[in-house]
């Protein structure tokens, strides 16, 4: 028997990872909270990927140590 | 003393090391930051700290990445030189037949959690080096350049299925990277 909306962990997974590029169909986030409100692994791979997420956006917006210029100038010259 | 130019200067490196990150092509990447440098010497102007150059630099060094993305469109794309077509990218997690994970994922904490380290964002960066050429540029026109999916299919002349294969495979071979040299030290 098999339920319209019933997805193995194997397509949430393909469901979590291509929610990062594209918008999901109603489909696809209809069975994805069904599945997350019976499964104890995906709810671990969601966290990942939000990990992810996070740990790029923070990656993208450092731009290292916030020195002023002066003493990071005289420094970079010692090489 | 410490003049402008100077300031300029000193920041080489730091955009080369994006640009390569992005261009995977040293030639280009050298072009890109040439341009980025003589665009900003162009109009010079003051800011407090270092943070603020940086910013702004990087600002006109993504303009000049993304117009050498599109000059270059497709061998960026590099779909005919794509050596892994055949692969599913999900073999990088393993699942059982009845499509349940073998092993259940691994906790890597609360995904809030600040992980602004330096240390951090090595691992990442070099886990991002690691991708294939065209799956890493692709990855980092989403993750650094910030366009969206449509942007980059415009930029490339690539369908929406060809990106979200190759974008796909990069997520599970970062996440596999990054679990093995991040997440997972100090419990090996």
């Amino acid at each position: 028997m098999t339920l319209p909306l019933m997805r193995t962990c194997r397509e949430v997974a393909t469901i979590l990872v291509a929610r990062e590029d594209r918008v999901l169909s109603l489909a696809d986030r209809l069975a994805l909270r069904i599945h997350m409100a019976i499964c104890d692994a995906c709810p671990r791979f969601e966290n990942q990927m939000l990990t992810m997420r996070n740990g790029l956006r923070q990656w993208r917006n450092y731009t290292g140590p916030d020195e002023s210029i002066r003493t990071t100038a005289s420094e970079e010259k010692k090489f | 003393m410490n003049s402008f130019e100077e300031q300029i200067v000193a920041l080489r490196d730091y955009l080369l090391k994006f640009a390569r990150l992005q261009l995977r092509n040293d030639a280009w990447a050298e072009d890109a930051v040439s341009d980025t440098m003589l665009a900003a010497l162009s109009k010079p102007q003051s800011f407090g700290n270092r943070s603020q150059l940086k910013t702004w630099l990087v600002g006109i060094l993504k303009h000049k990445l993304i117009d050498a993305l599109r000059h270059h469109g497709r061998e960026v794309s590099g779909l005919e030189t794509s050596s892994d077509d055949g692969e599913d990218p999900l073999d990088y997690i393993a699942f059982k037949t009845d499509g349940h994970f073998s092993e259940a994922p691994a906790d890597w904490g609360n995904p809030e959690e600040q992980l602004r380290s330096q240390q951090f964002f090595q691992v990442l960066e070099a886990c991002t080096t690691q991708l294939p050429a065209n799956q890493g540029r692709l990855f980092l026109m989403r993750e650094w350049l910030e366009l969206s999916s449509e942007e980059i299919c415009k930029e490339l002349a690539l369908t929406p299925t060809n990106l979200y294969v190759q974008l796909h495979r990069a997520r599970l071979r970062l996440r596999a990277c990054l679990e093995l040299n991040w997440f997972m030290k100090g419990s090996a």
